[in-house]
């Protein structure tokens, strides 16, 4: 019944368990546990195949809070289908490669834990129907990401490169939620279905637009598009299986997904056609040309991710004009370029995937990753060059892999948009397949000097930590089945397309049901296929000529790059921070009870009388009694003593007469339960006080300048005030109806007739539970700050 | 602390079973009288505090294996849980029910989920109070 939820869960419970199993399981390597996980999975889903290709979408939704339009509602639908597979099926190669690939140092529980985290954080973020709950899911990936790239702590890049990812991510992920909440304020729904349904209406709303960009912020972000695309080769320090995972295969993927989620909503306007398109188009240009000059293979990898990933999303701009047509011959004939991002998308998985691997067997047999240190190791490992081949020709768009289909749909696709009678492209048309074509090139190149760097030339054993040698066969299975995907797919290219990629297409350009293309590895001579001649035939000399035009990257500045100005926009957000901070945090406790009632004097006492709420109207209260009035009194002398007094004890005596009136003036009020607490509390904190008793420092009345106790008792005097004001507007002005008929159900609604308990347990049990929560960390404040100290050593207190 | 009362050692032993059975009442009965989660637990914590005052706490902590940190967060979990469990038959977060049995020795008996998660709240101030009480008192 709750299948789909139950799946999205699956990963965390199996994640909150690991640290439980990990120790019972003796010698067994807690990878093949983990490994159940994620295979599982993807076999259930797998099984979803058939129904989903029929045109079918599973829906479950669970409430959450359903008077805010918050549900936890899973929605599997083609396009969700696809990335799930990614993400089990990727999931499963990554943890039975990373089996083999860990060092036993390395701390496995926190590995795995950390990698379930992200998979059900990723399967969440694609299956939910709720924006909100996409939201949560998504930072739960960068958080996941965060931990993942950090694995190795103690390096100084690991951190670096892990809060250079989760600033950037969270940053656009803010930019996202803002998008949603003026989704939500312009269409009053927060499922993505609804809005669809309804957004037509909304293209003229003054929000449209900023909503549109704010979303395309979060995806450009997450998917490492241009200019923040920084944060992706510094992700690189995480652990080879992660980046394989994460950073090539998965967690950038999720902003290509939320561009093709988004493409009904947005799409067939000219803001996102060129936004997405020109954003997409830059970035796979620079991707390309810096992964050239890149010397770590990771490094060289990384930026090639960036670029593929400009692939997709220029493919995904493209294809949005299909839904400016609708039903029609160039509504197919655009829609066909959302055919080809999906193809691709699942095409750079494997080979990427497959690449990643490959690097992480070169790193960990050899030691090195630099380009400079390695070469022909052709002949010392042969399999893993075979997988080299496979992945990076697949990877520059050659016959016989995969990776050649969706690069010539690709060009159709740019060439096409030549044509388009829109958007204004009859005059910069022509340009996008151009830079199209030139970052093949450099495709071309790169893909060249990963395989013959690596694995031609002569072998240079002795600047390599360890002699070469084959992995054992468990590192080998999974890029082995990876390459076995990557040609497997190119002779049976509509196998894929006709159940996973033309119910995905249906799903971003509903309406257009002609759009899905057979796919075919000939296509007879035509530009897209002289395109890719003249790939091979540029790229193959520039690559010869390497060096000769080598000096084309040296024109750009060092100092003039993205990351340039993210380490000192770093560098000036701390300083700023520690000079506003240093100003207010004095560390002396009356200054911040100062700022504390000064804030809420203003606020509260500047809206009493800036609304007008202000109003006073005494007759309708009924007469204080005698007792009322006596321990009013009481308390006002017990407060003013406590000025005066002498000694602690006093100090601390009077200050509990105050907490026992309150709880006489509740007796009086017939408020057993408040009464109840605050004795208990009194008695509680009396305890308290004996135990700090003997411990606290000498008592000392300070004696500040005249004009500090002016200001504090000036201070006192209003925040008094304001509240008495506050409590007397209340009782006489009434602006909204009294909640307290509600209340009245209270027996009829719970079954109780406490209603102080129905309030706390039922109506207001959201209040309640965060209260526990709040109650809960102070504990745990209390406890580390005190054996914090205990920790440091026999260091005894400074005051005995 | 290491004090030797005999009067404060003997007295606590009657007044601690006391003030449990208090608390439990002040608990249980909150559905429809004074009392409820907080205070239930407010009072049974304060049981334990007064044990830990007439004895030293080593000797309680041997008689009353309890790890009040752990306590803690079983509440917050606790309260929690019972908050996610609604969702899976169709309520809200945190939605309560109850109902009305006919138990053997009880009769008629109103049963409702909120008991869970006063339970929760409960043990969370249970955790809390102690534990800060015990961190301080053992803080020399």
């Amino acid at each position: 019944m709750y299948s789909l939820i139950l799946a999205i869960l699956i990963p965390f419970i199996a994640a909150a368990l690991i640290p439980l199993i990990h120790k019972r399981i003796g010698a067994l390597h807690i990878g093949w546990l983990v490994l159940l996980v994620p295979f599982t999975l993807f076999v259930i889903f797998v099984i979803q195949i058939p129904t989903i290709s029929n045109g079918e979408q599973l829906i479950q939704s669970v409430n959450w809070i359903p008077s805010m339009g918050i549900n936890f509602t899973a929605y599997l639908d083609g396009l969700s289908l696809i990335m799930v597979l990614l993400i089990t099926g990727m999931g499963s190669l990554v943890v039975l490669y990373s089996i083999y690939y860990l060092s036993s140092s390395d701390s496995f529980p926190h590995f795995y834990a950390y990698l379930l985290l992200f998979m059900g954080a990723m399967m969440g973020a694609v299956l939910s129907d709720n924006l909100l709950v996409l939201y949560i899911f998504w930072e739960l990936t960068s958080i996941s990401s965060f931990l993942l790239i950090a694995f190795w702590y103690h390096r100084k890049n690991s951190r670096y490169g892990a809060q250079k990812s989760l600033l950037i991510t969270v940053f656009g992920g803010f930019g996202m939620l803002a998008g949603f909440l003026m989704l939500h304020s312009m269409t009053g729904t927060f499922s993505i279905r609804e809005i669809a349904a309804v957004i037509g209406q909304y293209t003229e709303h003054a929000l449209f637009y900023p909503a549109m960009f704010l979303v395309l912020l979060g995806a450009f972000t997450k998917s490492a598009q241009f200019p923040f695309h920084i944060w992706l080769p510094d992700a690189m320090e995480a652990p080879t299986p992660v980046s394989a995972y994460l950073h090539s295969a998965t967690m950038v993927k999720a902003g290509i997904y939320l561009v093709a989620r988004f493409t009904p909503l947005f799409g067939g306007s000219a803001a996102w056609f060129w936004t997405v398109t020109l954003v997409g188009l830059v970035t796979l240009f620079w991707g390309a040309f810096c992964a050239v000059r890149q010397t770590d293979l990771k490094a060289l990898l990384a930026y090639s991710t960036i670029s593929q990933l400009g692939l997709i999303m220029s493919l995904f701009g493209l294809g949005s004009a299909a839904l400016h047509f609708g039903d029609g011959e160039l509504g197919e004939l655009y829609g066909l370029a959302i055919f080809a991002a999906l193809f691709h998308m699942v095409n750079h998985s494997t080979f990427k995937g497959a690449l990643f691997m490959v690097i992480g067997i070169i790193d960990h047999q050899v030691g090195t990753r630099d380009i400079r240190r390695l070469g022909g190791l052709m002949s010392f490992l042969p399999i893993t060059f075979t997988f080299a081949v496979i992945g990076s020709f697949s990877m520059a768009g050659l016959p016989f892999f995969n990776g050649f289909l969706s690069k010539e749909m690709f060009f159709t696709a740019t060439v096409n948009a030549t044509s388009l009678p829109l958007f204004g492209t009859s005059a910069w048309g022509l340009l996008i397949p151009v830079v199209a074509w030139v970052a093949s090139v450099f495709t071309f190149v790169y893909c060249m000097i990963f395989v013959f760097r690596t694995f031609f030339g002569t072998p240079q054993l002795k600047k390599l930590d360890r002699k070469p040698v084959e992995p054992s066969i468990g590192m080998l299975i999974s890029p082995a089945i990876l390459c076995v995907l990557i040609v497997g797919l190119f002779f049976a290219p509509n196998l894929l397309g006709d159940h996973l990629l033309k119910p995905a297409l249906n799903g971003i350009i509903p309406g257009i049901p002609g759009a899905a293309p057979h796919i075919s590895a000939w296509h007879g001579f035509n530009a897209e296929l002289f395109m890719t001649l003249g790939i091979i035939v540029i790229g193959t000399v520039l690559f010869l000529t390497f060096r000769s035009w080598y000096k084309i990257y040296l024109i750009q500045p060092a100092g003039w790059n993205f990351t340039v100005l993210y380490n000192s926009f770093l560098k000036d957000l701390k300083k700023a921070a520690n000079w506003f901070t240093t100003r207010y945090m004095t560390g002396y406790l009356p200054a911040y009870f100062a700022y504390t009632f000064i804030f809420f004097i203003v606020t509260s006492g500047g809206v009493l009388i800036f609304t007008g709420a202000l109003s006073i109207d005494l007759t309708a209260d009924s007469p204080i009694s005698f007792y009322e009035g006596m321990l009013a009194a009481a308390m006002a002398i017990a407060a003013i003593a406590i000025l005066f007094a002498k000694s602690r004890l006093t100090a601390i005596l009077l200050n509990g007469v105050l907490g026992f009136s309150i709880a006489i003036f509740f007796v009086l009020f017939r408020a057993p339960d408040l009464a109840l607490t605050q004795l208990v509390i009194e008695t509680v904190t009396t305890a308290l006080f004996l135990l700090c008793f003997n411990f606290l420092p000498e008592w000392t009345k300070e004696d500040s300048p005249k004009r500090t106790k002016l200001r504090n008792a000036a201070i006192a005097i209003s925040g008094g005030l304001t509240v008495t004001l506050i409590g007397l507007t209340v009782n006489s002005g009434k602006l909204f109806d009294s909640i307290s008929g509600y209340f009245e159900d209270s027996y009829e609604l719970t079954g109780g007739d406490n209603i102080v308990n129905a309030i706390l347990g039922n109506f207001r049990a959201f209040d309640t539970m965060l209260e526990s929560l709040v109650l809960f960390i102070a504990g745990l404040g209390v406890y580390t700050l005190i054996r914090l100290k205990l920790g440091k050593g026999p260091k005894k207190d400074e005051h005995q | 602390m290491n004090i030797n009362d005999v009067i404060l050692k003997t007295v606590s032993k009657a007044v601690v079973l006391i003030i449990l059975t208090f608390g439990i009442y002040l608990f249980l009965s909150g559905h429809n009288q004074p009392g409820g989660g907080f205070i239930g637990g407010l009072v049974i914590a304060s049981a334990f505090v007064l044990m830990f005052l007439s004895y030293d706490s080593e000797t309680v902590s041997d008689a009353l294996p309890i790890d009040f940190k752990k306590l803690s967060a079983f509440g917050v979990l606790l309260a929690t849980l019972s908050g996610v469990a609604p969702m899976f038959f169709g309520g809200a977060f945190l939605a309560q029910s109850f109902g009305y049995f006919d138990l053997p020795i009880f009769g008629k008996t109103e049963l409702a989920t909120v008991t869970i998660f006063e339970a929760g709240i409960a043990l969370t101030v249970i955790g809390v109070v102690v534990n800060i009480i015990l961190s301080i008192s053992e803080d020399e």
